[in-house]
């Protein structure tokens, strides 16, 4: 986990120092050995946002315009994005941290789109993923850990089997669950729906839950964010009760994944405002 | 099984996050103004179920969990990961050495 970090740390360090500030006087080969990385200064005064053609909305430090590590003018389809962008820029004191600007890096990555993706693939790579969802892998002991996914996770799978008329079922063997083609049609249908910077969130929110019954139930805010990291963590929760708890592992670990979940469901919500009368009515 | 907390819990909850990260002018940032706008706007409401109303209170709540554990993801950061390496001169004060110095300059520096 560390180690993904540093290296995002370290992609995102030397991209955006090109293009944001062009006159970086700092020299990456700098004979200084307390840093890991050459840290990049907060170099502006003031975030604001401001509409641009077409009615997408930029953000700006103090009076340059925010551009992508691909070089693209930053532009979001709504204001509440961003907002939230604009915050987490605003946030950073003396040092810029990247790894803690979630939702920039979301739009950097679905601005440029750096490998190439489409959404068909993402599609397939999503209902791929449902074959190893982690909801639907249920161990046979200790007993504690089998109630407690069985009390858990069962709830949110007999939850999506009713939502979307599917049957997903979990399973105890190495090979995991039979998902039928019917399930896979009837998600392929309703993904299809997504407009492509709802795919690019939910693609990673589905990679930080390592699950899509969990992602879905998030997305359509059938639980909240802290309730699936929670369900997806269920294992770790397990040992923690009962091995205790290691501030500097666990509690980092949860706080990051809370973090990336929390900003890819807003990245999803927010993209995706125009098509929610799509969705079916829920009966109350 | 979304049972959520209420929504001025939750606007609190993003003023209190926004008054940690701004300090004691945070009513002048961007955000305080759209945050309390959005509020507003989605407090009126006819008695039946509205469905843009529950969304907007999903949505605060995510936000609301992403400051937070943003805040405290950096704090462990800072906490049990923030140090860095020692510099030369760190690391030989360790053993109680110190550095040779020489008065023209190694060679191979600038």
């Amino acid at each position: 986990m560390f180690r993904s970090l540093v290296r995002l740390q370290r992609h995102f360090g030397n991209p955006l120092l090109s293009n944001v500030c062009p006159r970086s006087p700092q020299c990456p080969l700098a004979l200084k050995y307390s840093t890991a990385t050459a840290e990049k200064k907060r170099f502006y005064q003031d975030v604001s946002i401001s509409q641009g053609e077409g009615g997408l909305y930029e953000v700006n430090l103090d009076k340059r315009k925010l551009k992508t590590p691909g070089g693209k003018l930053f532009t979001v389809p709504n204001e509440a994005m961003a907002m939230a962008v604009a915050t987490e820029w605003d946030a950073q004191r003396d040092a810029l941290k990247f790894y803690t600007m979630h939702l920039t890096t979301l739009c950097n990555t679905a601005l440029d789109n750096p490998t190439q993706r489409t959404k068909d693939q993402m599609i397939s790579a999503a209902l791929k993923f449902l074959e190893t969802d982690t909801v639907c892998y249920r161990v046979e002991e200790p007993h504690g850990l089998v109630e407690l996914q069985k009390n858990e996770w069962d709830p949110v799978l007999h939850w999506i089997e009713n939502r979307y008329n599917v049957t997903i079922g979990s399973s105890s063997s190495i090979l995991g669950p039979e998902i039928p083609e019917a399930t896979k049609d009837t998600f392929r249908q309703h993904l299809k729906s997504y407009n492509f910077w709802s795919l690019t969130g939910l693609e990673y929110v589905i990679n930080q839950l390592k699950s899509v019954v969990l992602s879905m139930g998030l997305i359509d805010r059938h639980l909240s964010v802290e309730q699936a990291v929670l369900l997806s963590r269920l294992e770790e929760e397990y040992q923690i009760r009962h091995w205790g708890n290691v501030e500097w592992a666990h509690d980092y670990d949860m706080y990051e994944l809370r973090a990336r979940t929390a900003a890819g469901t807003l990245f999803v919500h927010l993209s995706s405002e125009s098509s929610t009368v799509k969705r079916k009515l829920m009966q109350d | 099984m979304a049972a959520l907390s209420s929504p001025l819990r939750v606007c609190r909850g993003i003023l209190k996050e926004l008054r940690a990260v701004h300090g004691s002018s945070y009513k002048k940032t961007l955000a305080y103004n759209y945050v309390m706008d959005q509020f507003r706007k989605n407090k009126v409401t006819g008695e039946r179920y509205c469905r843009a109303q529950q969304e907007a209170h999903h949505d605060s709540h995510t936000y609301l969990c992403l400051l937070t554990s943003t805040r405290n993801h950096m704090l462990l950061h800072n906490l049990y990961r923030g140090k860095g390496e020692r510099s030369q001169e760190e690391a030989a004060g360790l053993v109680g050495l110190r550095l040779p110095t020489q008065p023209g300059g190694k060679g191979w520096e600038k």
